[in-house]
């Protein structure tokens, strides 16, 4: 699950529509910025390599109509079955790379990259 | 159909055809003379009689499965009980080679159980990754596991065949393929020690224990160690499940088979871009779902087992 710190952009956007209020908060937290999402399809992971700073947190989907599991070799995490359109969130604190498979469908694997935060967040 | 086919070498053609027109939704296997051999379902199990050991399988009925490729899970697995029981004579267990539930939730098997003991008739039962999802890995175990080593192994002898269920479904290694493991190889090993090298073997697991398509995991890591351990015997045959879709091949002492689910099918190695369940017409979908028929070789012990679609 992502936190998603939203309170100042809110407030300056007080008098804006709903939809603006969204797509202001998506522009301009840099926090959220950070994250990332795999998407879960075909037996795939995609992207199959992700880079992201550290403090990142990846929010795997699941949109295949089979279920799937996201499982660290290392062990670092390991999500229940992912039914679909179900997902699993992990937040990456260390950098490293952390291979993962699915350990349902272990020929499916992937990695996420975590590099060391550097202060800009782009 | 007659039995008079089995009384000659080679098989009537036409024979053949018309076996290939029975509604069948499970593979039925006879043993006799030591080999078994696959039947279709309602005319050969008459024409058997009570002869030879037979026993069918069923395979991948994923029940809770209910996405576009067959949103009735449930009512394609009573149609299959449904052909079992009308059967003249009744097989004398049935095999299920695994995937019994999608999720492995309680319901999931509820309705399984419900559904499948309709036939009442033993089931051996083996499981498949599907099975064993549940938060704490223990309702296949609970209802199933009583007798078995692991996950869910063991032998049993029928009608002077050794049958021994394997599980090749657990603690996979990332980018590999299923898994006997060294815990269940000793096992095996074991097992098949003191048996006469004349013992025919039936072995099953949920997993292919041979190379299908391992692009797709369509395979089973350390299966030729366990076939290693059955080289001496006679008669070896490996019935699997997993791919929903008949595979066959024969090498040396071996035989090996996959069954058709009774859910959906998936489709055959490298035609799409993942073994992701195929969607087809919905009229096209029952010629896909467990149906088998099977033409002879005969002479030498040694059998072809051919399956064919019920339609096109």
């Amino acid at each position: 699950m992502t936190t998603r710190k939203v309170p100042a952009a809110a407030s300056a956007a007080a008098n804006l529509s709903a939809v603006l209020v969204a797509a202001l908060i998506f522009l301009a937290s840099p926090v959220w910025a950070a994250d990332a999402t795999v998407k879960i399809d075909n037996f795939t992971f995609d992207p199959p390599r992700l880079t992201v700073k550290a403090g990142a947190t990846v929010t795997w989907y699941n949109e295949d109509d089979i279920p799937h599991t996201v499982a660290a070799t290392g062990k670092q995490f390991r999500s229940k079955a992912l039914d679909t359109d179900g997902k699993f969130s992990f937040t990456f604190t260390t950098p490293g790379s952390y291979e993962y498979f699915c350990s349902l469908h272990p020929h499916m694997t992937g990695v996420i990259v975590v590099e060391a935060a550097t202060g800009s967040t782009q | 159909m007659s039995t008079d086919r089995h009384d000659h070498n080679g098989v009537n053609r036409r024979k053949v055809l018309e076996c290939m027109t029975w509604a069948g939704t499970g593979i039925l296997w006879t043993v006799a003379g030591g080999v078994p051999r696959s039947l279709g379902l309602v005319d050969e199990a008459m024409a058997q009689g009570a002869g030879p050991l037979t026993f069918l399988q069923i395979s991948d009925s994923h029940m809770g499965f209910d996405k576009p490729a067959n949103p009735n899970v449930n009512g394609t697995l009573e149609e299959a009980i449904g052909k079992i029981k009308a059967m003249p004579a009744q097989p004398s267990f049935i095999i299920h080679t695994g995937d019994i539930t999608h999720l492995s939730k309680p319901a999931e098997f509820d309705d399984a159980e419900k559904i499948i003991s309709q036939a009442k008739l033993d089931v051996h039962y083996v499981p498949g990754e599907h099975d064993i999802i549940d938060d704490e890995v223990k309702l296949y175990r609970e209802r199933y596991g009583r007798g078995t080593r692991g996950l869910g192994w063991y032998s049993f002898d029928a009608g002077g065949v050794h049958f021994i269920g394997l599980v090749n479904v657990a603690n996979l290694k990332a980018g590999g393929l299923g898994t006997l493991g060294p815990e269940q190889l000793a096992w095996l090993e074991d097992d098949l020690k003191g048996k006469s090298a004349s013992t025919p073997m039936v072995v099953f697991a949920h997993i292919p224990l041979w190379a299908v398509y391992p692009q797709w995991g369509w395979g089973t890591d350390d299966s030729g160690r366990a076939l290693e351990l059955m080289k001496g015997f006679g008669s070896v045959t490996v019935l699997n499940g997993h791919i929903h879709q008949v595979m066959q091949k024969v090498e040396g002492n071996v035989s090996f088979h996959t069954a058709r689910s009774t859910a959906f099918p998936q489709p055959a190695p490298g035609s799409a871009p993942s073994p992701g369940p195929m969607k087809v017409a919905d009229e096209k979908l029952r010629g896909l779902l467990g149906v088998a028929s099977v033409t002879f070789k005969q002479g030498e012990q040694r059998l072809a087992i051919i399956d064919q679609p019920l339609q096109g």
